[in-house]
């Protein structure tokens, strides 16, 4: 089949999970047990490797720029670079990614398997809706909870920023935070929540398209989940570009 | 004196088999519960199943016999409904489901039993957990679904298990317990997609007992997909009824009776190529059918 082809009829097939997902909300039965579930298993349960990322991810921000602003003599802006940058964009992508390695693969992986023995069927036969029952329950929890990381990883990143700033570079702590305070306005945390709740959307639907879409017994689900992690990733950056264009043009981040 | 009681006696008889036509004829019995009306499949260019046409009676079991990749499961995922037709109609109960929705088929569903081929067992779920998973779905008392999980347990005798996790259970095992999930709720219509592939003959065997205590003392209505010749012996010649002490035996039919609740269909193809009793599989003399049948 040609690429293009191939590529649109995907984006329809993801585009009708995700239409049939939002439906189903409106009846029930809507099981939510398993949306408490899943909102543990993805939420706390990548807590632990969000909140490393953020921290080193802030630490070396300040590594590798503290030279730099110091040469310009600006080194009492180098909390602002750091938030700025972290809420901005690197908080939401790296938890993003984190969270697509994590949970994309484990949910094409687990939905794969599933369909490989016939899991899904016997669902089907047993009258449950694999959509309502699996889908539903693991996008509400991606799209609640990858905003709730992503400010973890702030904090922790700037937390890791502070460290490094004071520990390396000895510069007064107050001076760091106040220039991370004076940096970030109100509209920067909004936008570093919007792009959490549509990169859950993206990780989501691409983890459950590909899960639900495994052919070909063990091997398909390799398949699956490799595709999962590699398409989930590659769209949540292009999606983060337009997404930042469009919230700088809405909310007016990083215009000055 | 002689010529009067021997009269009396022909009316008593007759009067029983007019009987036994009115139970064997009664409309609930007459009117198919599964029926197939010139169906036709195809996945992509390849044809799985070319005008498909039978029915399954109240308290049958069709036993559809044909190669691996014949189209046999594909029969099932069809009556099921995960499956829409290209051509032609299938009727559950009468109804015709071929146009039917999602939500619709949920309804047609839950009449049916479903044993699949491996098991298809939830993981993340309990022995206990699976078998009451239809029950759950309906919103049944908890204390309910429990009477009802154990006893369906102990139909298939595997009470024991009932705390396991399917990962800690032989392949015989989670094939049973898959049919104990199958047959929560006395569904009429249950369905076997190859339950006995890759089991020893005791288990194997084991299953199909089961089956046929269904058929026999249930009145339950069932398709057996298969490729095992040894099923379709078991199935075709054996009945399970209850001895005065209260115990399910089996009997086999013998010389002088026919089982007429049994009947095979062989697929070839996509097409139907034979369809009767067993004894009239045995005696074909179509050289594919034999080597089906005989392995040579």
């Amino acid at each position: 089949m040609n690429p293009l082809i191939k590529f649109i009829f995907e984006l329809q097939e993801i585009s009708l999970l995700l239409w049939r997902s939002l439906r189903s909300l409106f009846s029930p039965p809507r099981y939510p047990a398993e949306w408490i579930r899943q909102m543990d298993l993805i939420g706390v349960g990548s807590l632990p490797i969000v909140l490393l990322t953020g921290f080193f991810t802030g630490g070396v921000l300040v590594l590798q720029t503290f030279p730099t602003l110091e040469y310009y003599g600006l080194q009492s802006e180098s909390g602002r670079s750091v938030a700025t940058s972290l809420i901005r964009e690197l908080g939401p992508v790296l938890s993003a990614l984190m969270v697509s390695g994590r949970i994309g693969s484990a949910i094409a992986a687990e939905l794969g398997s599933m369909v490989v023995a016939q899991q899904i069927d016997a669902m089907r036969a047993f009258g449950t809706n694999p959509v309502r029952k699996l889908v539903v329950p693991r996008l509400i929890a991606l799209i609640s909870m990858l905003p709730l990381l992503t400010v973890s990883a702030d904090i922790f990143g700037l937390i890791g920023g502070a460290i490094v700033a004071s520990g390396i570079y000895n510069q007064e702590g107050s001076v760091f935070v106040n220039s991370a305070r004076n940096g970030i306005e109100f509209e920067d945390i909004i936008g570093g929540i919007i792009k959490p709740l549509f990169f859950g959307l993206v990780i989501g639907s691409v983890a459950c398209h590909k899960g639900l879409g495994t052919k070909g017994g063990t091997v398909g689900v390799g398949k699956s989940t490799t595709d999962s992690v590699v398409v989930s990733s590659i769209w949540v950056i292009i999606f983060d570009f337009f997404l930042s264009k469009a919230l700088q043009y809405l909310l007016g981040i990083g215009r000055i | 004196m002689q010529e009067t009681v021997s009269n009396a006696e022909r009316q008593e008889i007759a009067e029983e088999l007019a009987e036994f036509d009115k139970a064997v004829n009664a409309p609930n019995r007459v009117k198919p519960v599964i029926e197939f009306r010139d169906v036709y499949l195809a996945f992509d260019d390849k044809v799985v199943l070319d005008g498909i046409s039978f029915n399954v009676r109240r308290g049958e079991t069709k036993i559809i016999l044909g190669r691996s990749g014949g189209g046999k499961s594909t029969i099932i995922r069809l009556i099921l409904g995960l499956l829409k037709p290209d051509a032609g109609a299938i009727l559950i109960d009468g109804e015709d489901i071929t146009q039917f929705t999602e939500e619709e088929m949920m309804a047609v569903r839950r009449k049916i039993g479903m044993v699949f081929q491996e098991g298809a067992l939830f993981d993340s779920l309990s022995v206990y957990e699976n078998v009451a998973y239809r029950l759950r779905e309906l919103n049944v008392e908890e204390e309910e679904i429990e009477r009802e999980v154990r006893r369906m347990l102990r139909f298939v005798g595997l009470e024991d298990a009932i705390d396991k996790m399917p990962n800690e259970l032989s392949g015989g095992m989670r094939r049973r317990v898959g049919i104990a999930r199958a047959l929560v709720g006395d569904p009429e219509i249950v369905l076997y997609d190859e339950p006995t592939a890759g089991l020893d003959p005791p288990t194997a065997r084991t299953i199909c007992e089961l089956a046929i205590k269904l058929r026999d003392l249930q009145d339950v209505s069932s398709i057996f997909v298969t490729h095992e010749m040894n099923n379709v012996e078991y199935l075709s010649s054996e009945y399970a009824t209850v001895n005065e002490k209260g115990e399910v035996i089996f009997e086999a039919e013998g010389e002088k009776l026919c089982l007429i609740n049994t009947e095979v269909l062989m697929l070839r193809d996509g097409k139907i190529i034979f369809s009767g009793t067993d004894e009239q599989l045995r005696a074909s003399t179509d050289p594919y059918i034999r080597n089906f049948v005989f392995g040579k």
